[in-house]
């Protein structure tokens, strides 16, 4: 099998409700490799969202191969995926998905917390996290109390608590006005600048650009799968890409 | 820039440097870069229309310096220029007349015309993301620009829908 970090093989989901069946993904083949950070495009209905939740194991495949670092992955259990989903796998979502009734510091301790670390180690990451983030001042708040970009941002500290090796996304800014999906997208392209794997379903071309690959999904399958374009950058800045008029 | 000048006249009478250091100050980068002789020649046909009307003040150790002011039918021209809505965007038709066209003759696969547009928005996006702006008028000229930009990669999105 490939060396890729991820790979899928066929990938596909069926959704059935006699009589009818519907294929929301039919045989998706992708490959994203150890730091790199791929982009999943398409309109809605696509089939983007359901293939990302399979990569992450929230959703079963109805047929294909699924290898995470070396592994068929596809035919775990339940357990079996939340265990490596501690380990190699964090997910963030669009509506954040925060538990309401811990504090900030809480919800990114948990995960290390749940796969083996001390309260010391998990405390120490967790300040680590909160800070490169910005919110070391919010620690002891309730996720209710934040707005949504701040909340965004407790969900990508506890996504990365344990240091995962794939990061996966769906639709981290859409429900982010544009001055928090920005402050968002930069710490995302951070985060991959430090060699962070990513995986991001996403409808905002902002983000999308700053991926190394864009993959676009059409009726479920993959209709284009290309890097982003490098184009000469502007010359004259900002002169160069408005104009005004009088 | 008629009307530019027309507006920063409204505001005081100045000299054409003047108008030149105002409009980098204001707009920033954002500007296409204003040429004095421009604004010069600018002035000068604003004259010979009677929006503006200038005079020579004396200055002690300088040439003398000519000073613009609005006239009344300036002003008024100006009244018209900000009442009336600008006009939207335009659709890039180009690229749909493409897209329409060129798979009747058999030139292209539509599914490929829409990727390869497509891969070029999203580089022009990634441009613009890295972009830093100077000033406050020249962030907000990005992010209509990438707002527009994202507009058009949805409707490229549609376009997809109803013709592949």
């Amino acid at each position: 099998m490939s060396t890729a970090l991820l790979c899928t093989r066929g990938l596909a989901k069926v959704y059935r409700s006699d009589p009818v069946a519907v294929e929301a993904v039919r045989g998706v083949d992708i490959e994203v490799g150890t730091g790199e950070f791929v982009a999943i495009m398409g309109p809605s209905g696509s089939g983007k969202s359901t293939l990302l939740h399979m990569l992450g194991g929230l959703e079963p495949a109805t047929r294909g191969e699924i290898w995470l670092r070396g592994r068929r992955v596809d035919q775990l259990s339940t357990a079996a995926w939340a265990i490596l989903r501690r380990r190699h796998v964090g997910f963030v979502f669009q509506f954040f998905n925060l538990l309401s009734n811990m504090t900030v510091a809480d919800n990114v301790e948990l995960p290390a917390l749940l796969a083996g670390a001390t309260p010391r180690q998990a405390r120490r990451r967790r300040e680590e996290l909160l800070g490169e983030l910005g919110l070391a001042d919010q620690a002891g708040t309730a996720p209710a109390r934040l707005s949504g970009g701040e909340q965004q941002r407790v969900a990508l500290a506890r996504a990365l608590a344990n240091e995962p090796s794939l990061l996966l996304a769906d639709e981290p800014t859409g429900n982010l006005d544009s001055t928090n999906a920005r402050d968002v997208l930069r710490l995302l392209q951070r985060t991959h600048e430090r060699g962070q794997a990513m995986v991001l379903v996403t409808h905002d071309a902002r983000v999308a650009s700053r991926a190394d690959r864009v993959l676009h999904l059409f009726d479920g399958m993959v209709a284009d799968d290309a890097p982003v374009l490098r184009l000469p950058r502007p010359v004259n800045g900002v002169r160069d890409v408005v104009e005004l008029h009088g | 820039m008629r009307l530019h000048l027309l507006a920063l006249l409204a505001k005081e009478p100045a000299h054409g440097y003047e108008l030149k250091l105002a409009l980098e100050q204001t707009f920033g980068e954002a500007y296409p870069s204003p040429n004095i002789g421009q604004i010069y020649v600018t002035l000068k046909r604003l004259e010979q229309d009677g929006l503006v009307r200038s005079e020579d003040v004396e200055q002690t150790t300088r040439p003398n310096k000519r000073v613009y002011e609005l006239t009344p039918a300036g002003r008024e021209t100006l009244r018209a220029w900000v009442d009336e809505p600008s006009d939207g965007p335009r659709i890039r038709d180009e690229f749909f007349t493409k897209l329409v066209l060129a798979p009747l003759a058999g030139l292209a696969d539509r599914m490929e015309l829409i990727n390869s547009q497509r891969r070029h928005y999203l580089g022009i996006m990634r441009n613009l993301t890295g972009l830093t702006p100077s000033s406050t008028p020249a962030g907000l000229l990005i992010e209509g620009a990438i707002l527009h930009l994202q507009a058009d990669l949805d409707w490229l999105e549609r376009c997809q829908e109803e013709l592949v």
